[in-house]
């Protein structure tokens, strides 16, 4: 029993880690209970369906098809937390003024928000799929002690993303958002050194030094809190160089991006006005 | 078109390599690594080959040399490995991990 609730445990941890996040970014927004939730049911329901086709997967693409579809899911939940970075450089500032005039409820960010439902889902989708897969084999071996081990294990995972979640609130309004911002950088950094170390796996990228540092011995992979910061901020106690490399340039990317396309409200506001004047400007720049 | 472009893409580099990468095999039985130590070159690229022959999914995972890899009931899976410096590397079955424990020697 101890056995599957440790497994489903670490794979609840990590989706959790990861939509707990979410919550926190999308704080004070409308209707998100139901954009996560719905969210997490879609993750689920994917979590079956990938569990079900994990053979034919596997099989794809001489063999590789596990690693790009890992890689794929990874580089679409940057994609979209990368886009919703962006995008809240621009309305950030102006949410959090909102939220303090009205204490909560704010109309806004559908088509973002809906980019986080999406990372939610395919949070769940990759982490869930494992969890059905160990599953099937404990069921099929006749384990006894699954339902009680699969129940402690994912009252264990939310846990730990609930009290994550509820230490983030204590964060004062003012910085909140830039810290959740810079949580989702690093978020979306980590998730791309992971593709990229599937894809080296695959044999599809080239490693460029295989362990640039071991700090193993300081903090391992596999304890719970090597684990925790692997999702949180990519932790790796021995990367190699092309995923150094894939973190370094998402955070760069996003930087960027969040300097030259966000701004002030203000900013924001009178953009459409002054689009062709601004063009230029960002040429100079790039 | 496309799809067909990017797996042609996706192609190249394994079909240069696949040629010249020295493969080693471990077998899954009873939730158990067979050999449990495989001896392989260091500094250099290899292939490691997993065959299951349980009838339940395993997942075949190092913290060490950083690698997993989901291994379903009855086949097989390959998993490119390194090139890793001389030194041991843990590996186990991450669906069974009180049997499933093996042991890289890189030399």
């Amino acid at each position: 029993m101890w056995g599957i609730a440790l497994l489903v445990f670490r794979e609840v941890l990590e989706a959790a880690l990861i939509v707990t996040i979410v919550a926190a970014a999308t704080r004070g927004v409308a209707r998100r209970g139901w954009f996560i939730g719905g969210g997490i049911g879609l993750g689920v329901s994917g979590a079956l369906l990938v569990a079900t086709f994990a053979g034919a997967i596997a099989g794809a693409a001489s063999g590789v098809g596990q690693e790009l579809f890992n890689a794929c899911v990874l580089f679409a939940a940057v994609l979209m937390i990368g886009w919703h970075v962006i995008w809240m450089s621009s309305h950030g500032r102006e949410l959090a003024q909102h939220m303090k005039a009205v204490g909560g409820a704010v109309q806004t960010g559908a088509s973002s928000l809906s980019l986080l439902l999406a990372v939610v889902a395919l949070a769940v989708l990759r982490e869930g799929s494992e969890v059905v897969l160990f599953l099937y084999g404990m069921m099929a071996g006749g384990a006894d002690g699954l339902v009680r081990g699969l129940a402690i294990g994912i009252a264990g995972g939310s846990t730990v993303g609930f009290l994550l979640y509820f230490g983030l609130l204590r964060i004062p309004l003012r910085y909140f958002f830039t810290a959740t911002n810079w949580m989702l950088v690093l978020l979306a950094a980590g998730l791309a050194s992971s593709a990229a170390r599937y894809l080296v796996q695959a044999n599809l990228l080239p490693e460029l030094g295989s362990q640039i540092w071991d700090s193993s011995w300081l903090l391992s992979d596999g304890s719970v809190l090597g684990k925790m910061l692997h999702i949180l901020i990519g932790y790796d106690a021995r990367p190699s160089g092309i995923q150094l490399v894939f973190y370094a340039v998402v955070v760069i990317a996003l930087m960027l991006g969040t300097r030259l396309l966000g701004g002030s409200p203000r900013q924001a506001a009178v953009r459409p006005a002054s689009k062709a004047a601004a063009a230029p400007e960002l040429d100079a720049v790039v | 078109m496309k799809r067909f472009l990017i797996a042609a893409l996706f192609a190249l580099p394994l079909v240069a390599i696949a040629t010249e990468v020295p493969m080693f095999t471990l077998t899954i039985k009873d939730h158990r690594y067979q050999p449990t130590t495989l001896k392989v070159p260091a500094d250099t690229k290899i292939k490691i080959k997993v065959i299951n022959n349980d009838s339940t999914p395993e997942e075949f995972e190092s913290s060490d040399f950083s690698r997993e890899k989901i291994v379903m009931p009855n086949s097989s899976i390959e998993v490119f490995v390194g090139p890793l410096k001389a030194g041991e590397y843990k590996f186990f079955g991450d669906f069974h991990q009180d049997t499933a424990q093996g042991v890289l020697i890189a030399e």
